[in-house]
């Protein structure tokens, strides 16, 4: 495989739950079990974190009928690995960078457990590990890639929802997919990341709006460099404010010169 | 932008609190000094010596900090030096990265002025100082303190722009928290300088001036929060809601309290000389803590 920008394409309509994605990236990973505890759900794994980089999302929702009153939409979620990663925007240390396969990585050696990319992701899928004092996420098995293997996930996957490949491939199938389901009257289906932050790594086939799986919709997701110039253009007024306010305090009143 | 948030929290919580409380006293306090310095007269001299020795110590403690906030403290130096090339790490659109630098430079800025402070009140007799404190009065030392308030001003404003330049809610929702750090901190040092004034007679003489300040210091903080209220638009109930609303009492108690008690002397003969700069500090503090704790609840 030459080094091309690689991607994930998850097709939820075929997503069955079984979390074998899961089982795989931790076993490949060297990832901790999670602790048992009952969430009141068959989504037993919460969220993304430093000890889980592939999460099975089981979306409940009302039914259809008193036959159906739950309906179920689930979906392997990911690192996004964001074109505009937010996460490599805001790293003070460099130990965010983009590899040779377009993909974002936190290398563990530099990374000093500052957490400014937790406040950053958008998507919550950075987590800080106590134990080794970094922060931790998906890295798209990047041993894997350089060893011509797909992520074990996607390697895992018995129903073929999480596919992998060259960026542009996995877009092409992508659209495919998705006017197949057009076609087969599944009018609500619609593909999540060919537009967010430059487009993601990982694209996802939804069959709801994004917020439903707990995406941000394409207009909420921003950089958070948005706020840079605000935020100090109202610093600098202020500034501005406070010292004409220590003239007016301060200034001298019929005293001598020092 | 206001919009909806699907992101965990950094867990910033008590170290990076007193980080932003004490950044923002000891940048607020050189600004002072140095308004002080540059706009006050004779008498005012000593409240501005006093305000940069306060200044620096408080600023010492800030890496300290930040430093066991890490994961990995022990890694704390490369936040400035890149660990592949050995260059130094600078990203301009990083607040944290930024705010490192900042800090280091206004690090330089402070120590300089502490030891001309020192040197100029006479309180070390040592050769080096006596010459530190002649910058005090010198062309240059003044082109030096406008440039180190400058890095001050910064060092007490960025804390706000760090945190807003992220998706966190409250946080990414307003453009406010910059401004309102600085106007609080200024506010903060004021209290701070207050404080140590007390028994000494060449400093107190400027408290009067000092209160002044504070006064506009406390409108512009009022001022910013109700735009960083307002900013917040839906999101603002988790700010004001649950028990964030003591600390916003608290708040209230810090600024209104103290402008106008410093507003109206005869109110201000009536309570000890301490409380009100103490109010004025825990409120200070109280604010950072339900801005930096509420988005992460």
């Amino acid at each position: 495989m030459a080094t091309q920008p690689v991607g994930f394409f998850t097709d939820t309509t075929l997503c069955i739950g079984c979390k074998a994605c899961e089982v795989a990236c931790k076993e490949w990973n060297g990832l901790p079990n999670n602790p048992l505890e009952f969430r009141g759900s068959y989504d037993n794994t919460g969220q993304l974190d430093h000890a889980n980089w592939r999460h099975v999302r089981f979306v409940e929702q009302a039914g259809t009928s008193q036959d159906k009153p739950i309906a179920w939409s689930m979906m392997s979620d990911v690192c996004k690995h964001c074109a505009n990663a937010s996460c490599l925007e805001v790293c003070p240390t460099d130990a965010i960078v983009r590899t040779e396969f377009d993909t974002v990585f936190i290398q563990q050696d530099v990374c000093n457990g500052c957490r400014d990319c937790i406040s950053a992701c958008p998507y919550g899928v950075i987590g800080f590990n106590s134990n080794t004092g970094t922060a931790q996420k998906c890295t798209f098995c990047y041993d894997r890639l350089q060893n011509h293997l797909k992520p074990a996930c996607a390697t895992a996957c018995p129903t073929q929802s999480i596919k992998f490949g060259p960026l542009d491939e996995m877009r092409q199938t992508a659209a495919a997919r998705l006017d197949t389901l057009h076609q087969q009257g599944v009018s609500q289906a619609r593909i999540y990341g060919d537009k967010e932050y430059g487009g993601l790594h990982a694209l996802f086939l939804l069959t709801d709006k994004p917020e439903a799986y707990k995406l941000p919709s394409t207009e909420s997701a921003v950089l958070p460099s948005r706020n840079n110039i605000p935020g100090y253009l109202t610093a600098t007024v202020t500034a501005v404010v406070a010292a004409v306010a220590g003239l007016i305090a301060f200034r001298r009143r019929g005293e001598a010169q020092p | 932008m206001t919009g909806e948030h699907f992101v965990v929290p950094p867990h910033w919580e008590w170290y990076i609190l007193l980080y932003f409380f004490l950044a923002g006293i000891s940048g607020g306090a050189f600004v002072i000094g140095t308004m002080l310095r540059l706009w006050g007269g004779p008498a005012d001299a000593a409240a501005s010596r006093l305000a940069f020795i306060v200044s620096f110590p408080l600023l010492l403690l800030c890496p300290i900090l930040l430093t066991i906030d890490l994961g990995q403290p022990s890694r704390f130096w490369h936040m400035l030096v890149d660990v592949g090339s050995g260059t130094p790490v600078f990203k301009a659109y990083s607040p944290m990265s930024l705010g490192v630098w900042g800090l280091t430079l206004f690090g330089l800025f402070s120590f300089v002025m502490f030891l001309a402070a020192v040197g100029e009140g006479g309180y070390l007799r040592w050769r080096v100082l006596a010459g530190a404190g002649r910058l005090l009065g010198s062309a240059l030392g003044k082109v030096f303190m406008v440039i180190g308030a400058i890095f001050g001003f910064f060092v007490a404003a960025y804390t706000g722009v760090l945190l807003a330049v992220s998706n966190q809610p409250v946080w990414s929702d307003t453009w406010t928290l910059g401004g309102l750090f600085l106007a609080s901190g200024l506010s903060g040092a004021v209290a701070t300088i207050l404080l140590f004034s007390r028994g000494r007679r060449d400093a107190v003489v400027s408290d009067g001036k000092l209160m002044e300040a504070d006064r506009y210091f406390i409108i512009l903080e009022l001022v910013l929060i109700a735009l960083f209220l307002i900013t917040l638009g839906g999101v603002v109930s988790k700010v004001l809601g649950g028990g964030w609303i003591i600390l916003w009492l608290v708040v209230l108690i810090g600024t209104l309290v103290p402008l106008i008690a410093e507003w109206r002397p005869t109110m201000r003969r009536q309570v000890p000389p301490v409380v009100v700069p103490v109010l004025v500090l825990v409120g200070v503090l109280a604010l950072r803590a339900v801005i930096i704790f509420s988005a992460q609840a």
